[in-house]
């Protein structure tokens, strides 16, 4: 008995005993790689100054998520590299001529309020990258809608150095002046940083979908709805000048949707997890950012209408759940049975 | 091909064959064996013989009138030296017999074919083989193959799938034994009244789908197919199986047999044809060793009750220090804790990790990612488990089909923050069990 109950120094733990080598850390890596192409694309459109904005974005998030858990004596969790990953989407969300101390402001208030604040990853409610760029867009209005031509647009005769995006002069009624839709799925426009080469934004998201990070399920339902949204929306109220078609490609093409679509909207944490409720998000995403795009004095919307569903998420979860095992069901029918059981009695 | 060919959501876990071309060795008898009175579901065994007793191979040396039970027999002849409590692999006490070798390896002289003419004999003679469902879950064979609704089972599934990595004992078993599982598989069939029979074999294991291929078209049997399957986890699950094959759902505390089937595990069969031929017991079993910790991985044919230290010594010693002992696969075997523990019927492979393979990942937060939903085969959704784990809501454990679990660890393994959601799993499944058991009274 008592030599039975030695113990030889072995680990005794529960099943399974191996685990996948895929942890959070090799996720958010396979995010960075997916936002390579939209960052090189932004260098080539915009100039050094962009790279540096991403790289210290990248840099100061990190370093914001490092600094909050030593002085709140937590373990660090900025190796998990998710704040890399957030200051990298917020810097590709900005203009490409806003100062890095704005940037950086962004940055705080991602990881500090949206993220730490509320227990770090895993427990916000909302993409940190949306509410830092929103924050940003609410308090420095003038410079986060101040949009640089592209250099090959500066080269090919256009004089000044900034102007509207396509969805602005949209927005403002002067139309006739928007690229082609060559070169919006190119990316030569004015626009974020990160969001104009629709090319780029495809390769990283394709890239995502094969790798498994992501599902092609919310990207595509998202983009989906924007464009039925549009088709239906022009064929009602036509567009001079551009058939209804042409103008539900552009909405795809320009503005934030796609960037928003492949990487903001498919954070794990801030999106639903089953496919019904992703569904029914990504219904949402694109149904808001169309009704702010057409009906309200911002002319994109992609990233209030992502926040809004973000702050969804919690319900859609709970009553797909419910409604997955016919828990709600169930309970709806007890009520009524307790409900006549009462006029019974 | 056969139904439909919609398929249950499966993980890729890796496979570590690495044994899967070594041969069966028989290990030499060991001095002594331990073996449980307790190597099955049931009620433990009654000791039926006294300390200074000589006993010979395939003597019964416990048994029990007790349902769900069966006889244990001596797996070497020798002197019973010792009948004792101790702790065994699960951390429970049992009582145990040790019995000091002779080296002789005598054989029991009243042991020979049984002979059978009906349907209830047959029953007997699996209960007195002492056979218990040797693919992990050691339910008793004879109780398995005797259901109150006979008359409706007409398909017998044997389970050669193996999914757990590591592990080629089945695999072993499927091309050593061939012809064993064929007559095992016809004489349950003929005292079941069974139609049809499926041999189900994971796609990775193509020399063993070939050899019963054409042993089939050899000895003319038209009524046994092979199935293959793809070669993920876990696929070899009994409910998975039956899903996969016959396209029938079976919920957790399903009997198969009520769906018409009884499933079987490969070797199990084996050992039913074998039995069937000479009459000897279920007193040896063939295993798989392997780990990074042990020097020579093989298959090896040893008898019940050996311990691991000895296992462990016919295969070259230990490489290095262990820091995990596994009995059974990687997946869903037990991690014992000394590695004098002996060997039970059901354990079909030992396996010795180093600290690099024994290391347990740093768990974080749940990012919400769906991982685990999509990996259960059963669709079952483990981070809500987590939660209302968390809240002990065993209402909602049970609204959330907690106990269709059948705990196959997909979910931790594919968390990407390294959760231990089959363990969390498990946990609820107690809750709940005891708010079942609160809530009867």
């Amino acid at each position: 008995m008592a030599e039975n109950s030695f113990h030889d120094g072995l680990t005794v733990s529960s099943s399974p005993h191996l685990v996948t080598s895929l942890d959070t850390k090799k996720t958010m890596i396979h995010v960075l790689i997916a936002l390579a192409p939209s960052a090189v694309m932004s260098a080539v459109f915009f100039g050094f100054y962009p790279v540096c904005l991403i790289l210290g974005c990248m840099a100061f998030s990190a370093l914001c998520e490092y600094l909050y858990d030593r002085i709140m004596k937590l373990p660090n969790t900025a190796k998990d590299c998710s704040a890399l990953v957030t200051g990298a989407i917020l810097a590709l969300t900005l203009p490409p001529t806003l100062p890095i101390w704005m940037a950086f402001i962004g940055c705080a208030v991602s990881i500090i309020i949206v993220k730490c604040l509320y227990g770090g990853l895993g427990r916000n409610i909302a993409n940190p990258a949306i509410v830092g760029r929103i924050v940003l867009l609410l308090s420095f209005t003038t410079q986060m809608t101040t949009w640089q031509y592209t250099g090959f647009q500066r080269a090919s005769g256009v004089d000044a150095l900034t102007g509207a995006t396509p969805l602005g002069q949209l927005s403002d009624g002067v139309f006739s002046q928007t690229p082609s839709l060559l070169q919006l799925l190119l990316g030569n426009r004015g626009g974020s940083l990160g969001e104009t080469c629709i090319i780029a934004i495809l390769i990283g998201g394709i890239f995502l979908i094969v790798t498994k990070i992501i599902s092609p399920v919310i990207p595509l339902v998202y983009l989906g709805t924007v464009f039925i949204f549009a088709i239906i929306y022009y064929l009602i109220v036509p567009q001079e000048g551009a058939g209804a078609f042409y103008m539900a490609v552009f909405h795809l093409l320009t503005g934030g949707a796609v960037f928003g679509a492949f990487f903001c909207a498919t954070d794990y944490v801030t999106s639903p997890m089953l496919k019904k409720g992703k569904i029914i998000y990504a219904i949402g995403c694109g149904f808001f950012t169309m009704v702010i795009r057409l009906f309200c004095s911002y002319p994109e919307g992609a990233s209030f209408a992502i926040l809004f569903m973000n702050i969804m998420t919690p319900l859609i979860d709970r009553y797909t759940i419910d409604s997955y095992y016919g828990i709600a069901k169930r309970a709806k029918e007890e009520k009524k049975k307790a409900k006549e059981g009462e006029s019974n009695g | 091909m056969l139904f439909g060919n919609k398929r249950l959501p499966s993980i890729e876990a890796g496979h570590y064959k690495n044994t899967a071309g070594s041969a069966t060795q028989v290990m030499p008898t060991p001095e002594r064996v331990s073996l449980s009175m307790s190597e099955n579901i049931g009620a433990p065994c009654k000791v039926l013989v006294n300390k200074g007793d000589h006993v010979l191979v395939g003597q019964k040396i416990g048994d029990t009138d007790a349902f769900l039970s069966v006889p244990i027999h001596a797996s070497v002849s020798g002197t019973v030296s010792a009948i004792e409590t101790m702790r065994n692999a699960m951390g429970g006490m049992d009582t145990f017999i040790t019995i000091e070798s002779d080296g002789k390896q005598e054989m029991y002289p009243d042991l020979k074919p049984p002979v059978i003419e009906d349907q209830p004999g047959f029953i007997s003679a699996m209960r007195e083989s002492g056979l218990v469902g040797l693919g992990g879950a050691a339910f008793p064979t004879w109780v398995k193959l005797n259901p109150k609704n006979l008359i409706d089972v007409d398909t017998l599934i044997v389970n050669g799938a193996e999914c757990e990595p590591f592990i080629t004992s089945d695999h072993r078993t499927m091309l050593e034994d061939a012809d064993n599982v064929i007559d095992g598989m016809l004489a349950v069939m003929k005292w079941l009244i069974a139609e049809d029979g499926y041999i189900a074999i994971e796609d990775n294991k193509q020399d063993a789908i070939d050899k019963f291929r054409e042993l089939l078209k050899e000895r003319g049997i038209t009524n046994i197919k092979v199935f293959p399957l793809p070669a993920r986890y876990p696929k070899g699950a009994e409910r998975v199986l039956i899903e996969e094959i016959t396209g029938k759902k079976c919920d957790a505390g399903v009997l198969p047999a009520s769906l018409g089937l009884i499933v079987m595990n490969i070797t199990s069969t084996a050992f039913v044809g074998q039995y069937l031929k000479d009459g000897v017991p279920l007193v040896k079993k063939r295993i798989t060793v392997d780990g990074d910790a042990v020097r020579e991985a093989k298959n090896v044919m040893v008898p019940i009750g050996t311990s691991i230290k000895d296992i462990v010594d016919f295969c070259g010693g230990y490489a290095c220090e262990p820091k995990k002992i596994l009995m059974g696969g990687p997946m869903m075997g037990r991690a014992v804790y000394s590695d004098r523990m002996t060997l039970i019927k059901n354990n079909n492979a030992i396996l010795i990790f180093s600290k690099d393979q024994a290391f347990i990942p740093e768990e974080s937060a749940c990012i919400n990612c769906g991982r685990c939903h999509e990996g259960c085969p059963f669709h079952l959704l483990p981070t809500a488990f987590a939660d209302a784990f968390a809240a002990k809501d065993a209402k909602r454990l049970k609204e959330l089909q907690v106990m269709q679990c059948m705990e196959c660890g997909s979910c931790s393994f594919v968390c990407p923050a390294h959760r231990p959601l089959a363990f969390i799993n498990r946990l609820s499944k107690a809750i709940v069990k005891e708010a079942d058991s609160n809530g009867g009274k």
